[in-house]
């Protein structure tokens, strides 16, 4: 209000009901935070978002136009490089994914290899998503003690098939290198560090740490309407309560025979639906994939080997047909529709990335929150670029 | 529900604007009219028996050499509830290719219609926010159809491969002949 | 003289510890290329395997390189990962943003000639230095962090060699270049006096 002042003078100051503007301000595509380039255009009054609209595309590398022209197995080292954090996952789908149109069985042996690769592939993709997600929130030592472990697993598959990072692992109808001799005993030790002291460790020092849960247990609550509507999928899905787990439901690959549970945000600390809650079904299913990997890696000290290029064939010609399979990724269910016209290349193939469809609910949370936590709502959908923008 | 009865429900309720199905298929499908899509997906999600809720999957293809020449829509749907799933297919022409949103009933498809747009040209109409998604807004072309050709530049920036590198690859060069080094020496350590 | 070898020196390895004789361009060299911030410009795959070499087992950082995540204050960019039409005139920018001196180092097949992608990328920039001038080309899809350290330290051969004050050509009025036979190895720069 206005000062009391003898001559009746008002200054400008004093008004209530000041002119305010909003800001436009840009994130990205060069970021530290974005996991990638992304592009985030906020409209801001101050420190509080009151629109977000996130650009993308500035990784486009015309994944589908090089389907169309080289053949399938051709595909599979691009397939890789869509969702480089977890490429097991990508090729894992395709080869499913082109079998299945093909009619292909793979041998019980190719199968427990695969869900091997794959389960390791989803902890070191969650190591990952947990560790930068970490490090975006400002505490940069999880980082590096997750990194050394991921180090480990990458040291794995190094062994198996020579490359760290994107494999070209899973081919259509059987995997690119047989597990070498001592892999069941390395993944053990390796298993046994995870559990008594990686595991625990992140439990106590992050997880239920007072200030990562005060943090973050009432930021970017996804109610389960939204996450259906807007096709959230895997973790961020199961963030918001609802149990669906590709795996569970409609298993491929042996899934059917392990013994595992469906990790469900429970709004322990929040509201259900957080990015607390979306964190800690990725920390928890860690645990679970260590779980599997108990039991394959014993079914599999059972099996006498196969020969994994057994069913390998030496031309993939699907039938004329269309097929859309669904794996479930790391980051959520990884879709192919694939259309095929009796070539050796394929028609049409088209991705539904998880990744994709986690984004476009993002400018739906951002309203009313604060520009730091639109950071870590980016972080809590795990989103890889390569995968969104293809 | 399985792919039949869902097909029976549609056709009970929308008649001949379900113009055609083939369920044996990998995925199986039914054919709408491309005018009643957006009535046919609000059924689909509103309908108790049916409750798919979920767009899995919104796909463009191209079809040039098929008779007649079309596009196609291709609509993956699932239900959490039911755990059942189902496509719908759209028939479009080639050319201005119109098709109305279905944005309203499952929030996802916001994004799958701008990509489609974008790589295929295919226009939705009512779509809050028509523009592109993955290519730069002012690229000229939908890159996905089948009669696409690189153009030779944009914005000054080459978009063909260079002629030296598609002359060497096509003339067979292999790559990988072994490692070269020109590294000169290094010039501040002393000689033992 | 008998006794111990005396201990080299610290940037020519010539003398003793403690005293060191050196032209300037050397002193300004050694200490640019062991403190090289480098700005985190991570694009596709590249970047995870950037962020493994910062990371625990393969440590930049013991040679001064830092990640930064801002153009002004970094001294290196590492292109990592694939250059697409619409980032590249971002790219641009974020060179010119960067102050001098400063580096390029092009990490992966995608960045140095578009990689996988060559063919069929409609919307793949053939290699980053179509738009912005690139000093060490890293191979590899991606290279490993071994490599990645390898064309760290290549860059830091670089930096030493890098001309501060010594500029090239003949300065006016200074004997450099001069031979007593009156020869000059290098050709004067005509007009210039």
């Amino acid at each position: 209000m206005s000062a009391a002042s003898p001559t009746g003078f008002v200054s400008d100051w004093d008004q209530d009901g000041l002119d305010t503007d909003e800001m436009v301000v840009n994130m990205g595509p060069q970021h530290p935070a974005t996991h990638g380039v992304l592009r985030v255009e906020l409209r801001t009054d101050g420190e509080v978002v009151r629109a977000a609209r996130p650009h993308i595309g500035y990784l486009h590398r015309c994944f589908e136009k090089h389907c169309e022209n080289v053949d399938y197995p051709g595909v599979m080292p691009y397939a890789d490089r869509m969702d480089y954090c977890a490429a097991m996952g990508n090729t894992l789908g395709f080869a499913l994914t082109v079998e299945k149109l093909c009619s292909i069985e793979v041998s019980p042996y190719v199968q427990t290899v695969r869900v091997i690769m794959a389960e390791l592939q989803r902890i070191a993709s969650h190591t990952i998503a947990v560790g930068t997600y970490t490090m975006d929130i400002g505490a940069f030592t999880p980082f590096l003690h997750l990194i050394r472990d991921r180090e480990k697993i990458l040291d794995l598959f190094e062994w198996t098939c020579g490359a760290r990072l994107l494999y070209n692992y899973n081919w259509v109808g059987g995997v690119s290198h047989d597990l070498p001799d001592g892999f069941v005993r390395a993944t053990r030790d390796f298993l046994r560090e995870f559990e008594a002291v990686t595991f625990p460790e992140l439990l106590d020092l992050i997880i239920h740490n007072r200030i990562f849960v005060r943090r973050l247990s009432h930021v970017g609550v996804c109610s389960p309407e939204l996450a259906i509507s807007y096709d959230l999928t895997g973790p961020n899905l199961r963030g918001s309560g609802i149990a669906r787990d590709l795996r569970k439901d409609f298993p491929y690959s042996g899934y059917e025979s392990y013994d595992f549970d469906v990790c469900v945000g429970t709004g322990q600390y929040g509201p259900k639906g957080s990015c607390f809650d979306r964190n800690w079904v990725r920390v928890v299913e860690m645990r679970e994939s260590a779980k599997i990997l108990h039991q394959a890696l014993d079914r599999l000290e059972k099996m006498e080997k196969a020969d994994v290029h057994e069913k390998v064939p030496k031309r993939v010609k699907p039938p004329k047909g269309e097929i859309y399979f669904r794996s479930e990724a790391p980051r959520g269910q990884l879709g192919y529709y694939l259309v095929s016209d009796g070539n050796i290349n394929p028609y049409r193939l088209k991705v539904k990335s998880p990744c994709f469809t986690a984004m476009s609910v993002f400018h739906h949370l951002a309203k009313g929150m604060l520009i730091a936590d639109v950071i870590a709502l980016i972080g809590s959908l795990d989103i890889v670029l390569g995968e969104i923008d293809r | 529900m399985d792919a039949a009865a869902i097909h029976a429900a549609l056709v009970q309720r929308f008649g001949e604007r379900i113009t055609g199905a083939s369920l044996d298929a990998g995925s199986p499908f039914a054919i709408v009219a491309t005018d009643a899509i957006a009535e046919v997906a609000a059924f689909c999600k509103a309908d108790p028996a049916l409750a798919l809720d979920n767009l899995m999957c919104l796909s463009a293809v191209d079809y040039p050499k098929e008779t007649p020449p079309r596009m196609e829509v291709v609509y993956h749907l699932f239900s959490y509830r039911h755990l059942h799933s189902f496509a719908l297919k759209l028939h479009v022409p080639r050319e201005s290719p119109a098709v109305p949103t279905v944005e309203g009933v499952w929030g996802v498809a916001n994004w799958h219609e701008r990509e489609a747009w974008d790589l295929f040209g295919i226009v939705f109409t009512g779509h809050s926010d028509m523009r592109r998604i993955l290519l730069p807004d002012d690229w000229e072309g939908h890159p996905l159809r089948k009669d696409w050709q690189d153009p030779e530049y944009y914005n000054g920036l080459h978009v063909k491969p260079t002629p030296q590198m598609m002359e060497r690859a096509l003339a067979g060069e292999t790559i990988g002949v072994g490692p070269f080094d020109f590294t000169p020496d290094n010039k501040h350590v002393e000689e033992p | 003289m008998s006794g111990p070898e005396p201990v080299r020196g610290l940037i020519q390895n010539r003398f003793e510890d403690g005293l060191i004789v050196t032209s300037a361009d050397q002193l300004i060299n050694w200490s640019r290329k062991n403190s090289i911030w480098f700005m985190q410009f991570g694009l596709a795959c590249c970047a995870i395997e950037m962020m493994a070499t910062g990371a625990s087992r393969y440590d930049t950082e013991r040679f001064g390189i830092m990640p930064r995540g801002s153009p002004r204050q970094a001294d290196l960019m590492i292109v990592a990962g694939t250059a697409t039409l619409k980032m590249a005139t971002r790219i641009k920018r974020l060179y010119e943003q960067m102050a001098e001196p400063k580096y390029v180092l092009s990490m992966g097949s995608c960045a140095n000639n578009g990689g996988p992608y060559w063919r069929y990328g409609y919307h793949v920039l053939k290699g980053v230095d179509e738009v912005i001038p690139v000093d060490i080309y890293v191979p590899g899809c991606p290279p490993r962090p071994e490599a990645l350290l390898y064309g760290l330290l290549k860059l830091q051969e670089k930096i030493q060699e890098d001309r501060v004050l010594r500029k090239r050509g003949l300065t006016v009025g200074s004997l450099a270049g001069a031979t007593l036979d009156g020869s000059a190895d290098m050709p004067r720069p005509a007009g210039k006096r």
